[in-house]
């Protein structure tokens, strides 16, 4: 069940520092949604203010809303863990739970909340997620070895079938494939254009070719400079990103000219 | 405990004939003055562990042979230690029971539940009370404790008395085992909070943001990732607070009043002693052989704890593999 996000008047602190300000877009469902921007505008923030991962950092706050279909997810009484569990979220690092099988890794979130299931269901899920997220075959045979025995790239498609096994509406990547090499990237990618039709996805990359490659939208981020608060400078279809933005700065930064 | 093999002190390039130095120098003056302190420094311990079990053995070794009628009690050693071994063992699995999920409350309030500005003062209050000295934890066993215990312990007999460990009949002052396990249950209870605290707060940040992200609640997130990770921490600091409980003399020979007897009654007034508090409360009235006796069950003492030790890094190294040490 894709959803869609709509976030107005967006300011991001962490404590007095304001890290973004004022960004108002639309996220569409059934859709992968790019941002783009050079290191340090806020992309990472801005994504994790959509889950509400951001305000677990000590300090760190929300000003504005982010509205998923109907309901303000920073509104009174919205408890973010169930924010969570609708907005799934890949990181930028690996992050495997160590301590736990690969098998387990995948079911983690299942069993969150006393959300047992039978053994057979998760079987199940394990196998689908674990195909979906292109690691069923180096894995299968090994599913009961420790996350961690991995590789890097691998470590990551495991995480994104951690994320994928609970079915989330929304999907949050944080540069996820750039532990991946250009094989298990492009299966992400493949992935990505899969798993849209059933869900939301908004990706960080700093890939201009996966941004034109996987995304529908994009959204360009940028920032005045040191200590400045990052902008959502520029939104719109990839296509027209990539071909005529209507904003210089969109433009030097796609053409490479900075960032 | 781990014992360093081999330390290589420069690495694989040591071996082979010297070459020409052409491509950098191999002379890295600081590496080698680091690693000779660090296998210095472990050369030390393991040459103090071996002088301590070789003046135990040399002067324990006349009482494990001496004729039984020789050795205080007149019945040998093996039946003199046998009570004080069981009376070190039991006081210090009740302190450890008692301590061992206190203490991981206790870490846990401080470095994920209480918020920060309680947290830090709260995190100095519990590593100044590991410094409180053990005789203090003893006075205030016999004179505050132990009264106030005697109405709970009537209680245990009363409801529980068809179990061994509450038989009865109560102790009038309240000095019992049970007395003593609490005495050192409170004594252990701030190292083992502060080493709980210190491998919680440890937990990789990127891990609990794993769990978090996935919907964890914050009790589901501490059992998914930070406890996991701490285990090997967690039996870390509970082996430390054994070893104190078993080493105990003070706060145990001030509480108990000892008779040679093993007897799981633990609220009753005959309890064996400890093997530490035993040797304090005799050493000083002791000569020859008497000596030799307390010494040797010393050696049992130091061969107790290196048991203990050992059995708790198996445990440990068990599911290695799947040690946060790994991520
Ligand atoms: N935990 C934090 N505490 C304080 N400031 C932070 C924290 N994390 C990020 N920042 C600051 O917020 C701003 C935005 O950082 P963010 O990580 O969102 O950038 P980014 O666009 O994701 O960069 P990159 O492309 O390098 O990942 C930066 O100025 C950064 O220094
Ligand atoms: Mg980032």
């Amino acid at each position: 069940m894709a959803k869609r996000i709509d976030v107005k008047d967006l300011d991001i602190y962490y404590g007095s520092f304001r890290a973004v300000e004022g960004v108002t877009m639309s996220i569409e469902p059934r859709s992968i949604t790019a941002l783009i921007g050079p290191s340090g505008c806020g992309k990472s923030t801005f994504l994790r203010s959509l889950n509400r991962m951001h305000e677990v950092i000590p300090g760190a706050r929300v000003s504005g809303s982010v509205i998923l279909d109907g309901q303000d997810l920073y509104g009174a009484g919205v408890d973010p863990v169930s924010v969570r569990r609708h907005v799934g979220m890949v990181f930028q690092r690996p992050n495997p739970f160590p301590t736990m099988s690969i098998y387990e890794n995948v079911v983690a979130g299942m069993r969150l909340n006393g959300r047992g299931t039978r053994k057979a269901a998760m079987d199940e899920v394990v196998e689908g997620a674990l195909q979906g997220a292109n690691l069923w075959n180096e894995v299968k045979d090994r599913l009961d070895r420790p996350g961690s025995s991995l590789s890097g790239g691998q470590q990551q498609r495991l995480c994104i079938a951690r994320a994928i096994a609970v079915k989330p509406d929304v999907l949050l990547m944080d540069e996820p494939c750039s532990a991946l090499d250009p094989i298990s990237t492009l299966a992400i990618e493949d992935l990505m254009d899969q798993l849209k039709k059933d869900y939301t996805i908004v990706i960080v990359t700093h890939n201009m070719q996966q941004a034109a490659r996987v995304s529908d939208r994009t959204g360009f981020f940028n920032i005045a400079g040191t200590g400045q608060p990052g902008k959502l400078i520029e939104m719109d279809e990839t296509s027209t990103m990539f071909s005529t933005p209507s904003n210089q700065a969109t433009e030097d930064y796609i053409s490479g000219r900075f960032g | 405990m781990t014992t360093p093999a081999t330390t290589q002190v420069g690495g694989p390039l040591d071996q082979g004939p010297p070459a020409e130095p052409r491509i950098g120098s191999r002379n890295r003056t600081g590496d080698k003055i680091f690693s000779g302190t660090a296998t210095a420094a472990g050369i030390t311990i393991l040459v103090t562990l071996a002088g301590i079990a070789a003046f135990l053995l040399y002067e324990g070794f006349p009482a494990l042979v001496a004729a039984p009628e020789d050795v205080p009690g007149g019945e040998g050693f093996w039946p003199y230690v046998q009570p004080l071994l069981f009376g070190t063992v039991l006081a210090a699995v009740i302190a450890l029971i008692i301590a061992a999920p206190l203490s991981i409350g206790i870490a846990l309030f401080i470095s994920h539940y209480a918020p920060r500005k309680i947290a830090a003062p709260l995190g100095y209050l519990v590593d100044l009370l590991a410094a409180v000295p053990s005789v203090v934890y003893g006075l205030w066993g016999i004179f505050f404790l132990a009264p106030q215990l005697v109405p709970v312990f009537q209680w245990l007999e009363n409801t529980l008395g068809f179990l061994p460990f509450f038989e009865g009949p109560t102790s009038a002052t309240g000095r019992t085992m049970l007395t003593a396990g609490i005495v050192l249950a409170v004594m252990i209870l701030p190292i083992m909070s502060g080493v709980n605290r210190e491998v919680f707060l440890q937990t990789p940040r990127l891990q609990e943001e794993a769990a978090l992200a996935l919907g964890a609640t914050r009790s589901e997130m501490i059992r998914m990732t930070v406890l996991p990770f701490a285990r090997s921490g967690m039996v870390s600091g509970a082996m430390l607070g054994l070893g104190r409980a078993l080493g105990e003399t003070l706060a145990v020979a001030l509480v108990l009043s000892p008779a040679a007897v093993i007897s799981f009654n633990l609220i009753g007034s005959t309890n064996s002693s400890t093997i530490a508090a035993n040797i304090a409360l005799n050493f000083p009235e002791s000569s020859g052989l008497a000596v030799n006796t307390l010494i040797a069950t010393g050696l049992v003492l130091f061969t107790l704890t290196f048991v203990v030790n050992f059995i708790a890094r198996a445990v440990v190294a068990r599911r290695k593999d799947f040690s946060g040490a790994n991520a």
